[in-house]
């Protein structure tokens, strides 16, 4: 159990710059002892205006880069998309806005000890994470290949430093406005030949077309899910999703502090929204 | 300032406590994760998450939306079961140091004494907590909270369970027309003290959709939106009963909103949603009411429930 929990800390965190991609604000924070600790996949969960602020949910947002030195200290940077009123109000905050966070939250991509072929999938922002754990792969000499959709071109989050840690990119948009029109799953025609394993994040429909693709050719998918969270620290148990354990049975698992990375395979995607039957302490 | 001549302790029956700041269930697991932002032993007590007979999955999701200075959940109750609790979650808050209060939900009278039983013979308890904001299935379904006789017959049950060996806390609903009748009942069915306010029934619909935002439609609102109904509650039934204890909560963000609540009649203090939006909440809330009460000149907490009561000088 306590293998799962991160040891979060929670700090006021000073917002150092906030710059527009696309469709998304790139906000880097001064977040000394939150940092050092991030591992790619990790996540923070930030508090929304001030003590008064009648949104009271924290937001959750996955961790694009970090660095535990320099003229800051350490920093994280996250790709936000304004949604609602609250990630909106997160992604206006200007330079010395102060955020508070907590983090680093949730396990990490799994990284092999020996290099392998790596396939890795972001739909939208949820390329973000996927390019510090190329960078991770890439110092074990695994080969990187990624593949990023969205709508549309806007939505696609691929910067040019991120394109230098992947061997190859690949792009897929909806209405064809940059790269192939169509879906990313589209953009390895639906097979996994040469792949060793699979690193997605991004919408619920994607993660389970790709486990479906990665169970056909035998190779694991490890997705980062995205749940709806009201604490992101594993006290109010919303973000529940039926996750089949290593003994095959089905349980309602928190993806803030068992996820948000599981292995394709053993989410229910089907269930999503319902209490599977056969679930651990299912209704009778 | 000097806290040292400032007596923050508080009592529950037989249960003594160094301050009255409590977590609320629900709203801090079982304590492990929330140990990773204080100790647990700074506040007077962790409150555990309503545990059942057998495991539980809980609701489908969505178990929750936002609301203006609240929110709605419908969690459903997923659990471990008692057997499981008893063995990995109290022991781990008893070895910590954590005081605890342990709270249980039945859907019968039965269930409710079996479950108070297994707690009785379980060390490290400092409280029973009865929540009975639960359907009551051999009764049409209907909320033990919500009805005199069947919110009597739960205390009455669990109080022949555990006699005088733990300080037997009901927690009662505010959707009720006259909540003062039921908390007569349950302190004459022999509650030592009163919990209060869970939450209130509500809904979202979320707009988009055209459907209700929550997959069981409805669900229970709490934190600062609902403060005032908790203080209202609490005034009214310290009036009726002002010997009786009151675990008071609803809407607690800040030491002032915890000040509140005890002037209307609390004894000690549950921090729930506040928790989500500061997972500090409850060692800041304990620091910020004692200086407050420390300035208005109170040397005992306990001098200051239920102030709001007196007479003006
Ligand atoms: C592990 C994880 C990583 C994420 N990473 C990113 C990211 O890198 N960039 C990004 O833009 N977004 C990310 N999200 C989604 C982001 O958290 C939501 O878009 C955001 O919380 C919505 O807030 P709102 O104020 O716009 O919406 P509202 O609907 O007003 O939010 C109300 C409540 O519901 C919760 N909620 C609503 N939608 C979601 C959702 N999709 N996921 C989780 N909680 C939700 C909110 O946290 C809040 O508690 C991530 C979500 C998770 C769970
Ligand atoms: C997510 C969530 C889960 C809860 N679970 C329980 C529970 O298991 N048992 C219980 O007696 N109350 C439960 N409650 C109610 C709280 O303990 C508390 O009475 C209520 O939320 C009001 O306090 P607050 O406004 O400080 O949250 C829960 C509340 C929330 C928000
Ligand atoms: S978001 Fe609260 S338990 Fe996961």
């Amino acid at each position: 159990m306590s293998a799962t929990i991160n040891s979060p800390i929670q700090s006021d965190c000073e917002v150092i710059s906030n710059r527009r991609v696309g469709a998304y604000q790139h906000l880097t924070l001064a977040a000394p002892g939150i940092s050092e600790r991030v591992r790619p996949g990790n996540f923070v969960a930030i508090s929304v205006g001030d003590s008064r602020s009648s949104m009271l949910l924290r937001r959750s947002f996955a961790i694009y880069q970090s660095t535990s030195r320099g003229p800051f200290g350490g920093t994280i940077e996250i790709i936000v998309a304004p949604h609602g009123a609250g990630s909106t109000w997160i992604s206006q905050r200007a330079p010395h806005d102060r955020l508070n966070v907590v983090g680093p939250l949730g396990n990490a991509f799994k990284i092999p000890k020996d290099p392998v072929r790596a396939l890795l999938v972001g739909g939208g922002y949820g390329s973000a994470p996927l390019f510090p754990l190329a960078e991770i792969l890439r110092q074990k000499n695994s080969r990187v290949e990624m593949a990023v959709g969205a709508s549309t071109a806007e939505r696609i989050f691929a910067p040019v430093e991120g394109k230098r840690s992947v061997h190859s990119l690949a792009i897929a948009t909806e209405d064809g406005s940059i790269g192939v029109a169509g879906r990313v799953t589209d953009l390895f025609d639906n097979s996994l030949s040469n792949i060793d394993i699979v690193y997605a994040c991004g919408p619920m429909g994607m993660l389970k077309a790709l486990t479906a693709i990665g169970e056909r050719a035998g190779v694991t998918v490890a997705c980062a899910v995205e749940e709806s969270m009201a604490c992101g620290v594993g006290l109010c148990m919303t973000c529940v999703l039926p996750v089949k354990d290593k003994t095959g049975v089905i349980k309602m698992v928190r993806s803030c502090v068992e996820g948000p990375i599981f292995d394709g395979d053993a989410v229910q995607w089907d269930g999503i929204g319902t209490i599977p039957p056969g679930t651990y302490g299912a209704p009778r | 300032m000097s806290h040292e001549v400032f007596d923050y302790s508080t009592t529950l029956g037989s249960a003594h406590f160094p301050n009255p700041i409590f977590t609320a269930s629900g709203c801090a697991a079982n304590g492990k994760e929330l140990s990773a932002f204080f100790p647990l032993t700074d506040i007077g007590a962790v409150v555990t998450k309503s545990v059942m007979t057998n495991p539980r999955s809980g609701r489908a999701t969505p178990r929750m939306a936002e609301t203006p200075s609240g929110m709605l959940n419908a969690i459903g109750l997923q659990g471990p079961g008692i057997d499981t609790f008893l063995r990995e979650d109290l022991p781990w808050l008893v070895e910590h140091g954590a005081r605890t209060v342990v709270s249980i939900a039945g859907e019968s009278v039965d269930e409710f004494a079996a479950l108070s039983r297994k707690v009785r013979n379980s060390p490290g308890v400092s409280a029973l907590e009865v929540n009975i904001s639960c359907p009551n299935v051999e009764n049409r379904g209907l909320v033990f909270a919500c009805d005199r006789a069947s919110a009597r017959e739960v205390i009455e049950g669990v109080k022949r369970s555990v006699g005088n060996s733990l300080p037997i806390i009901a927690k009662l609903s505010p959707d009720v027309t006259d909540i003062v009748a039921i908390a007569q009942e349950v302190v004459g069915a022999g509650a030592d003290g009163l919990a209060m306010i869970n939450t209130l029934l509500g809904m979202v619909i979320n707009t988009e959709t055209m459907r209700p935002q929550l997959a069981n439609k409805t669900g229970g609102l709490s934190g600062p939106a609902i403060r005032p109904v908790a203080v209202r509650a609490i005034y009214q039934v310290h009036a009726a009963l002002p010997n009786i204890p009151i675990v008071g909560m609803g809407g607690v963000l800040t030491g002032n909103d915890a000040f509140e609540l005890v002037l209307a009649g609390a004894s000690a203090i549950s921090v729930g949603t506040a928790t989500f939006n500061d997972p500090s909440a409850p060692v800041r809330i304990k620091n910020e009411l004692a200086e407050l009460l420390v300035a208005r000149g109170f040397t005992r907490f306990s001098d200051a429930v239920g102030f709001a009561h007196r007479a003006q000088a």
